[in-house]
C-alpha cells in the first residue's frame, strides 16, 4: 500500500486553482455595468426606504391638517409639500413605497413560480397536453395586458387583493410560454437523452438538469415584468380599483391628487415622479442582469 | 401562401372561442349578483325573478353562453344594464374616438421609434446610441397616465397651449377636423406614443445590429455600395418585423388606453371601459372587452398575414 503511495506522488499535480462558478462570472460581469449597479442601489434604498419607512419618515402619513393643504415644495416642515389633506408629502411618498413596491414584486413573484410550473411542465411533457395548455395561454395573451389587469379586477371589484389576483393571472401566461419554450429547447439536449436513458425518471431529469438551465432566463423575464408590474399595479390604483385610502400608495396619491394640478401642479406629480424612478430602476437592473447572466433574447 | 392563410386562421379560432368564453365568464367571476344596479332596493322576489328571465340569468351556465355567443356573432352584445341601450353601438361609437389617437400614437410611436432605433443600431456603441437606447428604456419605464398628467400640467396648466381633455368643445358627437378640435387630440396621442416608440426603438435597435452582421453587409460594401446603399437594404430586412411589431402596438394601445383616457377623459373605448367598471354595468364591460379583445386577435392574424405577404420565409415556419 505505502509503496503506491510513495510511487504515485510524483503523479500529483498541484491543485488546480478553483475555477470561478457562474455565478461569480455573473457577479463580474454585473460589477463592471454601472448603470445596472446604479439601477441596483437605487432597488435597495427604495426596499430599505419601505421596509423602515415608520423609522425613515419625519411626520405620520396619515396625520391631516386643514389649515396646511395643498402647500407647495419647500414649505418649513413640509419639505416636499403637503397633500389635498395637509398630509406630509415626503412621509405619504416614503411609506407609500411599502405598498406600490408590494404590488409590483408579488403578482410577479407568484406568477414566477406558477408560470414556471406549468411551462416548465407543458414544455418537458410535450404532446396533447403542451397543445392544451399552450392553447389556454395563448387566450390569455390575446387580452393586451393593461386590458386583462382591469378587465379582471373591474369584474371582481375594487381591493388590494383582487388587485393582487388580477396582476398575477396577468402575468402567468407570459411567464409560462418563455417557460414552455426554453424547457423545450433543452428537452432536446443530448445530456437530457443520456439521463433518460441510464433510467433517470422525469422529476429527476426536471430537477437535475432542467431546472438548472431554464430558470436562469425565466427569472431575467419575469424581473424585467416587475416595472410594468408597478406601473399596472398604480394604474389600477389610479383608476380607483386598487387600494382604498387612507393607506398611501402611489397609484392613489396620484389619483387623489389629480384635482390639484391647477393649485399645486408639482406636488401632484410626485408620487408619479416615484413610480417612474422604482419602475426604471427596476427595468436598468434587470437589462443589466440579462446581460450579466449572458440571457438571450 | 393560402396554406399559411388557412393555417393562421385555423389557429385563431379556438382562441377566439376562449376569448369569448373568457369574456362571458367575466360577468360570473363578479361577486354579487349582475342585476343589483338596476333593482331598486326594495325589489320583490317576483319582480327579480322577472329581470333574471329578461336578462336570461335563470338559465343553465352553458345554454347561456351558447345563446350569448350566437347572438354576439350577430352583433348583439346585449343591452348596457346602466343606459338601456345596446352594448354594441355604445362600444362602436367609442371604438372611433380611441382609433383616432391610438392610431395617431402609433404613427408618431413608430416614425420617433424607428429613427431611434435605427441610429442606435447603425452606430452600436456610440453616445448616441447610449442617448437613443436610454430615451427607449424611459419609453417603456413610464407611467403613461402620470406622463399624461405632466403633459396637462406643462402645456395645459402652464403654458396655456392645448386643452387639458375632452374631445373637443362640442363633445366628440360634434367633431370636425380643424385646429380647435384636433388641438384636443395632441396632448393624449403624444402621451401614448411614448410607449410604441420605446418598443419600436429597441425592436429596431436590435434588428439593425442583427442584419450589420450578417455576411452580406460587408458583401454590399465589397461590391462599392455607399452608405446609402447598405441602407436601404438594411430598411427593407427590417421593415416586415418593424412593421409586425407595430401592428402588435396598436392593439396593445386600443386596448390599453383606458388610463390615459381617464386622465384626458377622452371619450374613447377605456372611458366607457371605467364607466362601465364604476355603474357595475356588466353587459357593458363584457361587450367592450370581447370586442377590443377580438379586435386584437384580428389585428394579431392581420400582421401575421402582412408579415407572410411581405417575407416568403415567415410563411415556412
Amino acid at each position: 500500500m505505502t509503496a503506491i503511495t510513495e510511487g504515485s506522488a510524483a503523479l500529483v499535480v498541484p491543485p488546480l486553482a478553483k475555477s470561478p462558478g457562474y455565478w461569480a462570472g455573473v457577479w463580474r460581469r454585473f460589477k463592471k455595468d454601472k448603470v445596472a449597479v446604479g439601477a441596483g442601489l437605487v432597488v435597495l434604498a427604495i426596499i430599505l426606504m419601505a421596509v423602515f419607512a415608520d423609522y425613515v419618515a419625519p411626520a405620520d402619513p396619515t396625520r391631516s391638517s386643514m389649515l396646511r393643504r395643498l402647500r407647495p415644495i419647500g414649505t418649513p416642515g413640509y419639505p416636499l409639500g403637503a397633500d389635498e389633506l395637509g398630509r406630509d408629502m415626503l412621509s405619504r411618498l416614503i411609506h407609500g413605497a411599502r405598498l406600490s413596491l408590494f404590488m409590483g414584486v408579488v403578482p410577479v413573484f407568484v406568477a414566477f413560480v406558477v408560470g414556471s410550473v406549468i411551462g416548465i411542465a407543458a414544455g418537458f411533457f410535450g404532446g396533447k397536453f403542451n397543445t392544451i395548455t399552450m392553447r389556454t395561454v395563448d387566450v390569455f395573451y390575446a387580452f393586451p395586458s393593461v386590458l386583462l389587469a382591469i378587465a379582471l379586477s373591474g369584474a371582481l371589484g375594487a381591493g388590494i387583493t383582487n388587485s393582487l389576483l388580477s396582476l398575477t393571472i396577468v402575468f402567468i401566461p407570459p411567464i409560462a410560454r418563455i417557460a414552455e419554450s426554453v424547457t423545450t429547447q433543452v428537452r432536446g439536449m443530448d445530456y437530457v437523452e443520456a439521463a433518460r436513458a441510464s433510467g433517470a425518471n422525469a422529476l429527476t431529469i426536471i430537477r437535475v438538469h432542467v431546472l438548472g438551465n431554464v430558470l436562469g432566463p425565466i427569472f431575467v423575464y419575469a424581473t424585467s415584468l416587475i416595472s410594468v408590474s408597478m406601473i399596472l399595479a398604480s394604474g389600477l390604483s389610479f383608476l380607483g380599483l386598487g387600494n382604498k385610502p387612507p393607506t398611501p400608495e402611489w397609484g392613489l396619491m396620484l389619483n387623489t391628487l389629480r384635482t390639484a394640478i391647477y393649485v399645486q401642479p408639482w406636488v401632484a406629480a410626485l408620487p408619479g415622479a416615484a413610480i417612474f424612478i422604482t419602475s426604471i430602476s427596476f427595468n436598468l437592473l434587470s437589462d443589466g442582469l440579462r446581460s450579466a447572466m449572458d440571457v438571450k433574447g | 401562401m393560402l396554406k399559411y392563410l388557412a393555417k393562421r386562421i385555423l389557429y385563431v379560432m379556438p382562441v377566439a372561442f376562449g376569448v369569448s368564453l373568457f369574456c362571458f365568464l367575466l360577468v360570473h367571476i363578479a361577486p354579487g349578483d349582475p342585476l343589483t344596479s338596476v333593482l331598486p332596493p326594495d325589489a320583490s322576489q317576483a319582480m327579480q325573478d322577472e329581470l333574471r328571465k329578461i336578462y336570461g340569468f335563470d338559465r343553465p351556465l352553458p345554454v347561456q353562453f351558447g345563446l350569448w355567443l350566437m347572438k354576439a356573432l350577430q352583433g348583439d352584445l346585449g343591452t348596457s344594464i346602466a343606459t338601456g341601450r345596446p352594448v354594441a353601438a355604445e362600444v362602436w361609437r367609442a371604438v372611433g374616438n380611441t382609433l383616432l389617437i391610438a392610431g395617431l400614437a402609433t404613427v408618431i410611436g413608430f416614425l420617433f421609434g424607428c429613427l431611434f432605433g435605427f441610429v442606435a443600431g447603425y452606430f452600436r456603441g456610440s453616445y448616441l446610441d447610449k442617448f437613443a437606447s436610454m430615451l427607449a428604456v424611459l419609453g417603456v419605464s413610464v407611467p403613461h397616465y402620470w406622463l399624461g398628467m405632466v403633459m396637462v400640467i406643462v402645456f395645459s396648466v402652464q403654458l396655456g397651449w392645448l386643452p387639458p381633455g375632452g374631445a373637443g368643445p362640442g363633445g366628440s358627437a360634434a367633431w370636425i377636423w380643424n385646429w380647435e378640435h384636433v388641438s384636443y387630440m395632441i396632448l393624449p396621442a403624444i402621451t401614448m406614443s411614448v410607449i410604441p416608440m420605446g418598443i419600436i426603438a429597441r425592436t429596431v435597435r436590435a434588428l439593425v445590429a442583427d442584419i450589420l452582421n450578417q455576411e452580406f453587409v460587408p458583401a454590399l460594401r465589397a461590391k462599392g455600395l455607399m452608405d446609402f446603399g447598405v441602407f436601404k437594404h438594411v430598411v427593407k430586412n427590417a421593415a416586415p418585423t418593424a412593421l409586425a411589431v407595430m401592428g402588435l402596438q396598436l392593439g396593445y394601445l386600443l386596448g390599453g388606453s383606458i388610463l390615459i383616457e381617464t386622465v384626458f377623459s377622452w371619450p374613447g373605448t377605456g372611458f366607457l371601459l371605467g364607466n362601465a367598471i364604476f355603474q357595475r354595468d356588466l353587459p357593458l364591460l363584457q361587450g367592450t372587452i370581447l370586442l377590443l379583445a377580438m379586435f386584437f386577435v384580428g389585428l394579431n392574424v392581420l400582421v401575421d398575414i402582412l408579415q407572410g405577404l411581405l417575407d416568403p420565409r415567415v410563411r415556412r415556419r
